[in-house]
């Protein structure tokens, strides 16, 4: 057991840089809420802050433009970004280390050997599968080869970026590499040892959205459990809705004011850009929620751009940029034309008025043709009379 | 022959007859076929996502005012049908899981009721198929309404100097060399112009390419005689469903044309028995004038 | 000329004379309310149900039961039956006033009136339409009525007239009018054979949007019977009230005679009815026993009890039941034009229509200035009480009449 003050709690390492527990905790209800968890998380936080150690991360890069990376240091709230390298213990990072060389495979050894079972693999990067890897190695090895040795030894995987979760751009027709994704190889006959049921999140995005990833971690590293995840493994929670059903554009959608091009007056007014080519219909992610640089409208349809769809592997880097899609899930609201509208009705008012009418009128028939009937009668009498 | 009192009554029962047993071949009105340049527009309701962008831009080429009296929940300018200030309209079919637009406007048909029973033609059927609509010659009479079998032109109840208001395909764009606006702004081609007879065929090529995406049916194709606004509908709803009626092929004008022809033809029969009257009655005020003399 | 027609005479402004006025007024204040607002406000008129009862009832009913003047006229100047001659002059004038205002309920009823003056010129005619048919045939009509009638005005003009250009115009009219008395005449039977055939060929062209029973190429045959009918019954109805209420000798036993001919065009009207739809398998719509088959089966009866009624000798010769019958055969034929027109009309789902208050009201007053030209002009103009003195006719049934006080 190791002793309280040998342990390397977050808290500790904050106050030593003069943040105040106070502080500490305020940040911790911030980053809660930002993801979704629930305000009792918060005293969970700051208990894991002080009691636990931080969870080991090893951070592998692969067939990658570190683009996964940069999103995450690009958060504009450092608070945030400092919250998240400091929650973690980030042991292998080849981007951020200042070691290189046989130190930095040194490090990553030591690293997997302390944390054994319990560290978090994630995975930047598609993994190239033909020619037997050989289009990514790194100090020698191949991708496949790394992973079959980082992997067994891992609690958790998370594949960041649409790299990792499915292969990315690098995999777009005709996939001259054989790049894939992380859950796909290791599902593969050949790595389904290695996986022994271990989770593998996708986070998938070009970049992912940095609060994806925060959520998960922050969620691992203070509950110790990963968050709901759909077929695909991505986490629900920033992946169930499509980015068309919280468009903040839709109400333009619905009402049929559209983009025509790109640069004209519709595009100044910042109505829907379906008609460029948008992928929202199609593509389950969080970002017309969750906008990219804690900046309202850094998204690209926010600035002006369709979305194209870099969550999906049957959408980004296949369809074309500017093609329209059919929309899933079509729920029309109720505002749209029945089949048939309704048109005029009975008025009671009117009713009654015209049964009036009418039973006036056959009444004084009625009574017309009884006195004439009376009339004939008594004329017929008098005509017998005269005949006597 | 002489005309007599009994002729004059044959004749009136036998212009009866005529109209009960129906008309000899002779008289039979041919069935009308598209115009040769007849032009047309294909709606595929299984590629209409309902983002209602062509009603917005019929508004806009026609110069219509918004739809006043917001009668869905007092919603701005959302009609729940054609009417007066509308041209084209997206409506919703909804039954369960199933669900379907439905774009609706002038059908153009191949034999219109509406040119059939307009008293002074405002309503004509120019060489393209067209069926154009010419204010200066109406008089608000609504025949056109009562006839049209898709119940089509719609009037402007709530002011002193009415019009009926329907979809003309967009004639003054089409002059400029330009499509019809709905066809323009549609982003998924649900709605696409052509000549009729290639929309025809487009539209079998789908049915035949994907029959498990669509209803087994051009709608248009003979219905009513034919229109030349084609529909499809997607599979598993049928086209009543989509408020198109089943109406079959005859054309609607058909058997009013024919009843009344039978017997204006030429004007011949009317003549025929105001002659036969006049002689009647003269030979009957002779008969009464003779007998009163005779009295006297 | 006939001096046994004579103005009634009597106090214009009688509390009928009134009432009607009133309610007329009434309708007057509407109808510039209409002119500013649209039809919208002031009717119950909708996208489907785009026509009426000012359509439905103002002219197809009324025009119908204006056919008095046309059934009389076949009587007299075709079948020869010179005996009801005395009744054309009242008939022609119901049939007058009954056409003219139906030209008035046009009017108002049509949304672009303005263009109007266009319907009559023959180069914008589209002969297919029957609505013009309909149209220049009513115009026409009213014409001929109104010059058919001329020989009570100027009779009276002659003699009486409050200007002397009027006395002087009369005089030479006069004989000008004999001379195209013929011709007029054939007109007069001509025209409402026609529009009144082809007002139910309007309905035609609804085709499905008219319910099974009461669509069929028949309608034309079907509306010409029942206006016949109708006309007959009008007159009857029309005649008892009139020598009711202006205190002229009853005429039932001239008039019984007319209802064996109303009995057969009853009878004409029910067999192409009801084999019309056998013919066409319709007959299990009648049992359906919804909304629709309860008014054919209304309809049938009005129009079946008076038929059978008027077989029986008694009740011909009964005024109150004559009289009743009349109505009952007014008001079937009446039925039978909602229902084809309006009732039995549904377009679409979802739809209805039912006349509003102020609709009611203009037709109500129009019916009710039709009553006040009646009653001025048959008080002031020799219209009625043209019972000959002359030796009776035999008519039909071998009776004679007895020449009555005078």
């Amino acid at each position: 057991m190791e002793k309280e003050e040998e342990r390397d709690t977050l808290l500790r390492r904050l106050e030593s840089r003069g943040v105040t527990r106070r502080d500490f905790l305020r940040v911790c209800s911030i980053a809660a809420a930002a993801v979704g968890l629930p305000p009792w998380t918060v005293a969970k936080m700051a208990e894991a802050a002080t009691l636990k150690s931080r969870p080991s991360v090893i951070w592998l890069h692969f067939q990658e433009c570190t683009g996964c990376t940069e999103t995450l240091l690009r958060t504009s709230h450092p608070a945030l970004s400092e919250l998240l390298l400091n929650l973690i213990s980030l042991d292998y990072h080849e981007t951020l280390f200042a070691a290189a060389g046989a130190n930095a495979e040194d490090a990553l050894r030591q690293a997997m050997r302390k944390n054994s079972g319990k560290y978090v693999l994630v995975v930047e990067g598609s993994i190239p599968t033909k020619d037997n890897g050989a289009f990514c190695k790194v100090g020698g090895k191949t991708a496949m080869e790394i992973i079959r040795e980082v992997a067994p030894e891992a609690g958790a995987i998370i594949a960041i970026g649409s790299c990792a979760s499915w292969g990315g751009v690098a995999s777009a027709d005709p996939n001259p590499t054989g790049a894939t994704g992380v859950p796909q190889l290791l599902r593969t006959a050949d790595y389904a040892p290695i996986l022994k049921g271990k989770p593998i999140v996708s986070l998938p995005g070009c970049p992912p959205n940095p609060y994806n990833l925060l959520g998960t971690v922050l969620q691992y590293a203070t509950l110790g459990t990963l968050p709901a995840l759909d077929a695909l493994g991505r986490p629900m929670f920033a992946y169930a809705r499509t980015i068309h059903e919280d468009c903040p554009r839709r109400p333009h959608f619905d009402a049929g004011r559209f983009v025509e091009k790109f640069g004209d007056p519709n595009h100044r007014m910042g109505y829907c850009l379906y008609k460029t080519g948008c992928k929202g219909p199609k593509t389950l992610a969080s970002c017309s929620q969750q906008h990219f640089a804690e900046v309202v409208g850094a998204w690209p349809v926010g600035i002006g751009h369709p979305c194209i769809g870099c969550t999906e592997q049957s959408v980004a880097f296949r369809l074309p940029l500017h093609a329209t899609v059919e929309i899933d899930r079509p729920t029309p609201p109720d505002t749209f034309a029945p089949i048939h509208a309704d048109r005029g009705w009975v008025s009671p008012a009117a009713t009654g008025v015209a049964g009036l009418v009418a039973g006036a009128l056959a009444g004084a028939g009625l009574v017309a043709a009884r006195k004439l009937g009376k009339d004939a009668a008594k004329g017929e009498g008098e005509e017998k009379e005269e005949g006597k | 022959m002489s005309v007599t009192r009994r002729s004059v009554l044959k004749g009136m029962a036998a212009a009866a007859a005529t109209s009960v047993t129906g008309v000899p071949k002779a008289l039979a009105r041919e069935r009308k076929k598209p115009p040769a340049g007849a032009v047309g527009m294909l709606y595929d309701a299984t590629r209409c996502i309902g983002c209602k962008a062509c009603m917005v831009k019929c508004k806009e080429a026609n110069n219509l005012p918004p739809d006043p009296g917001g009668k869905m929940g007092a919603i701005y300018d959302a009609p729940d049908d054609l009417t007066g200030y509308t041209k084209n309209v997206i409506k919703l079919y909804r039954e369960g899981d199933k669900i379907s637009y439905m774009k609706a406007q002038c059908m153009h048909c191949v034999d219109p009721a509406c040119v059939s029973v307009c008293m002074i033609g405002a309503f004509k059927k120019d060489k393209q198929g067209i069926v154009s609509y010419d204010p200066g010659m109406c008089v608000g009479c609504r025949y056109c309404m009562m006839a049209c079998p898709f119940n089509v032109p719609k009037y402007q109840w709530d002011v002193a100097f009415p019009k009926i208001v329907k979809c003309e395909m967009c004639r003054e764009r089409l002059a400029e060399g330009k499509l019809p606006a709905c066809v323009e702004a549609c982003p998924r081609e649900a709605v696409i112009f052509g000549k009729l007879e290639n929309l025809k065929a487009d539209a079998r090529k789908r049915l035949a390419a994907e029959p498990g995406r669509y209803f087994p049916k051009v709608y248009g194709e003979t219905d009513g005689g034919g229109t030349q606004v084609l529909y499809l509908s997607a599979a598993g709803i049928p086209f009543e469903k989509l408020g198109l009626p089943d109406i079959g092929d005859q054309p609607l004008p058909e058997l009013s044309e024919t009843l009344q022809h039978a017997v204006y033809q030429g004007f011949v029969a009317p003549v025929v028995l105001y002659g036969a009257l006049g002689l009647v009655i003269y030979r009957n005020r002779k008969r009464q004038s003779s007998e009163e003399e005779g009295d006297k | 000329m006939n001096s046994h027609f004579r103005p009634v005479g009597g106090p214009i402004l009688t509390g009928t004379f009134l009432v009607s006025a009133a309610v007329f007024l009434v309708s007057v204040l509407i109808l510039i309310w209409r002119f500013i607002a649209g039809l919208g406000p002031t009717t119950a008129m909708n996208d489907l149900y785009p026509w009426g009862i000012w359509i439905t009832y103002d002219v197809v009913v009324g025009t119908a039961l204006a056919c008095g003047g046309y059934a009389v006229a076949l009587l007299c100047y075709v079948l020869n039956k010179g005996k009801y001659h005395h009744l054309i002059r009242p008939a022609i004038l119901t049939s007058a006033l009954g056409y003219s205002l139906a030209g008035v309920s046009v009017i108002i009823d049509l949304g672009r009136y303005w263009n109007v003056w266009k319907v009559p010129l023959l180069w914008n005619w589209n002969r297919n339409s029957i609505l013009l048919e309909v149209a220049i045939c009513i115009m026409t009509y009213v014409v001929v009525l109104w010059i058919e009638l001329a020989p009570a005005f100027i009779e009276k003009w002659e003699e009486d007239a409050p200007w002397q250009w009027l006395r002087k115009l009369s005089l030479k009219i006069h004989p000008w009018l004999n001379k195209i008395l013929i011709p007029l005449l054939a007109l007069g039977i001509l025209l409402p054979t026609m529009h009144q055939s082809s007002l139910g060929s309007m309905m035609l062209i609804a085709m499905h949007k008219l319910h099974k029973l009461w669509h069929t190429p028949m309608l034309p045959l079907l509306f010409l019977l029942s206006c016949i009918v109708m006309g007959y019954a009008a007159v009857v109805f029309e005649t008892a009230l009139a020598d009711k209420v202006f205190k002229l000798p009853r005429e039932t036993k001239l008039l019984a005679p007319l209802s064996i001919a109303m009995v057969v065009v009853l009878f004409a009207f029910l067999v192409v009815r009801m084999g019309d739809l056998a013919l066409r398998g319709r007959l299990g719509l009648i049992f359906r026993f919804d909304f629709y088959s309860f008014m054919f089966l209304l309809e049938i009866a009005l129009f079946v009890i008076p038929a059978v009624l008027l077989m029986f000798r008694r009740f011909r010769y009964n005024p109150g039941v004559e009289f009743m019958c009349a109505m009952m055969m007014m008001t079937a034929g009446l039925l039978y034009r909602f229902d084809a027109f309006l009732v039995g009309f549904k377009p679409a789902p979802n739809s209805a229509y039912f006349p509003s208050i102020p609709e009611m009201f203009v037709t109500l007053g129009l019916v009710g200035f039709e009553v006040m030209a009646y009653l001025f002009i048959v008080k002031l103009f020799p219209i009625l009480g043209g019972a000959t003195h002359a030796a009776p006719r035999t008519g039909l049934g071998g009776v004679s009449v007895p020449a009555s006080g005078g």
